[in-house]
C-alpha cells in the first residue's frame, strides 16, 4: 500500500510543469514534491497562509511556519504570508494552476466526494470545495480500490459530493484517466491491464490510447 | 481603562466569558490560536459556548482543548477530523457541528467584522453544506446567501501588539486572526510582545487597534505539535475530563 502510494505521487509530479502555482492536499498529494524534476520551478500554495513554499526544515522547525496539515515547512525567495480571507480570494480567483487533492470517490462526471463517510470519518471539507471549484486543473489521486475491494471510480457516489463536475483528471495505482465530456482511460499504470481496470472501475469509460 | 492601554491580565479576563456566549478564535490546526486565553477559558468553568473557528484542533492542541471537556454546544468549523474526539461528541449528539468551506466561514467572519450585511457564492450549492441558507435569484442564476459572523467575545493570537492594539502576526500563523479580532464585540489578544504605542510600523500592522479592547502578554504555545509527538498518531496527551 505504502508503495502504491509512492507510484500514484510520482505518476502526478508528472503533471506539474515549470512555472505554476500549485496547491497540494493532504495524504498522498503531500508526496508528490519527492518525485519533482530538478528543473521544474513552481510555488507551492498552502491555504493557511504562504505562496512560495519550501521543504520541511532540517531543523529549528518553527511552530508559525506550517503547511495545510499542520507540519512545519520553509520558505523559497519570493513568498508571502497572507490571512485566510486572502488564501481562499486567490483560489476562488482561479489564481492556481494545479489541485491535487485525495479523494474518496470520483464519478464518471467529474464529481468528487472526499470530506465525509458518514457515521464513520467526519473529518469535514476544510479547503476542498474552494479548490475543486477554483483550481484551473483539478487531479485526484487515490488507490483505485477500498480496501475490501469495491471500486471508487463509479456511476454515481455514493458519499456526499464535495463539489460537482469538478474532477480534470484521476490518477490511481492502476490507471490515469481524464474526464471531460465523459470518463477516458489514458494510460495503465505499470503492471496492469485494461481488464484489471475494467474489473476494477464501475464506471464506464473509453479507452484512449 | 483607557483606549491607548489595553492591557490587562487573565485574571480580569476571566470576567469577560460567560455562559452560552458565542466565542470567535483565531486558528489554523492550533496554529495562531492563542494558548493562554483558551486555558484562561477552561479555568473559568463557563458552559454552553457556541464556538467558531476554522477547526477543533487536535485533543491537545488549540480550541482542541476546550472542545474535550464538552462545554460547548455549537461549534461552526471548516474541519474537525484532527480532533477525533470532536467527531465522537457530534456522532453522539453533544456537539452540534455545522461545516462551512474553509474560504467561505473566513469570509463570512470577515462580512461581520467590516459591517456588511453577508454575501452571495455558488460554492456549496447542491451540497451538504448547503444547509437551509436562503438560494438568491439573481439573473437566472441561483446563488447562496452567506450571512455574516460576528461574536460576543473573540480571542487571537497576535506576535506584536503596542498597547492601543495594534497588531502583528507572525507568518501562518496569522491565518483567520486579523478577521477574527474584527468580528468580536469584545475581542482579547493575546501577544507574544507588547510594545508601547509608536514602535510598531504603521506600514507593517496588519490590524488596526480600534478592534481590539484587551490584551494580555503570552508565554507562548504550551502544547506539543503533532509532529514532534514520538507517535504521531498519539492521543495519549488529551486532557482528562
Amino acid at each position: 500500500m505504502g508503495d502504491a502510494r509512492q507510484i500514484i505521487a510520482q505518476r502526478a509530479a508528472r503533471e506539474i510543469k515549470d512555472g505554476m502555482v500549485v496547491n497540494l492536499g493532504i495524504g498522498i498529494p503531500s508526496l508528490v514534491p519527492d518525485f519533482l524534476d530538478k528543473n521544474v520551478r513552481v510555488f507551492f500554495q498552502a491555504e493557511n497562509g504562504v505562496l512560495g513554499m519550501g521543504p520541511t526544515p532540517k531543523a529549528g522547525a518553527d511552530g508559525n511556519l506550517s503547511n495545510a496539515a499542520g507540519y512545519p515547512v520553509t520558505i523559497l525567495p519570493g513568498a508571502s504570508y497572507f490571512d485566510s480571507a486572502i488564501a481562499f480570494g486567490m483560489i476562488r480567483r482561479r489564481c492556481i494552476d494545479v489541485s491535487i487533492l485525495g479523494a474518496l470517490q470520483v464519478n464518471e462526471q467529474g464529481d468528487l466526494a472526499n470530506w465525509i463517510v458518514p457515521g464513520k470519518r467526519v473529518p469535514g471539507v476544510g479547503g476542498a470545495m474552494e479548490l475543486a471549484y477554483g483550481a484551473k486543473n483539478l487531479i485526484a489521486l487515490m488507490i483505485h480500490c477500498e480496501k475490501d475491494g469495491r471500486p471508487k471510480i463509479v456511476k454515481k457516489c455514493s458519499l456526499p459530493i464535495t463539489t460537482y463536475c469538478c474532477v480534470k483528471k484521476i490518477i490511481t495505482d492502476m490507471a490515469v484517466f481524464s474526464v471531460s465530456d465523459r470518463l477516458y482511460l489514458d494510460e495503465l499504470m505499470p503492471g496492469f491491464t485494461t481488464d484489471d481496470v475494467k474489473n476494477n472501475t464501475e464506471a464506464d469509460f473509453v479507452i484512449n490510447f | 481603562m483607557h483606549i491607548f492601554d489595553k492591557v490587562t491580565d487573565y485574571d480580569f479576563i476571566k470576567t469577560q466569558f460567560f455562559d452560552g456566549m458565542t466565542l470567535l478564535f483565531g486558528g489554523f490546526g492550533g496554529v495562531g490560536t492563542p494558548p493562554g486565553l483558551v486555558d484562561c477559558l477552561i479555568e473559568t468553568g463557563v458552559k454552553d459556548v457556541k464556538l467558531i473557528g476554522n477547526d477543533a484542533g487536535f485533543p491537545w492542541i488549540g480550541m482542541g482543548k476546550f472542545i474535550c471537556l464538552e462545554r460547548a454546544t455549537s461549534l461552526i468549523a471548516s474541519h474537525i477530523g484532527s480532533n477525533p474526539i470532536a467527531g465522537e461528541l457530534m456522532t453522539q449528539g453533544k456537539l452540534h457541528v455545522e461545516f462551512s468551506p474553509q474560504g467561505i466561514l473566513v469570509e463570512r467572519i470577515r462580512n461581520g467584522g467590516v459591517g456588511l450585511n453577508g454575501f452571495l457564492t455558488e460554492l456549496s450549492k447542491g451540497t451538504q453544506l448547503e444547509y437551509n441558507k436562503p438560494l438568491i435569484k439573481i439573473e437566472g442564476k441561483e446563488y447562496l446567501y452567506e450571512a455574516p459572523i460576528t461574536g460576543d467575545v473573540s480571542i487571537v493570537y497576535a506576535k506584536k501588539a503596542d498597547t492601543f492594539g495594534n497588531l502583528v502576526f507572525d507568518k501562518t500563523a496569522r491565518n483567520t486572526n486579523p478577521y477574527v479580532a474584527m468580528a468580536g464585540k469584545v475581542t482579547i489578544v493575546e501577544a507574544d510582545e507588547i510594545v508601547q504605542m509608536g514602535e510598531l510600523d504603521p506600514e507593517e500592522i496588519i490590524v488596526p487597534g480600534i478592534y481590539v479592547k484587551y490584551i494580555v502578554p503570552s508565554k507562548g504555545y504550551n502544547w506539543k505539535w503533532i509532529w514532534e509527538m514520538p507517535d504521531k498518531s498519539s492521543r495519549s496527551e488529551q486532557p482528562a475530563k
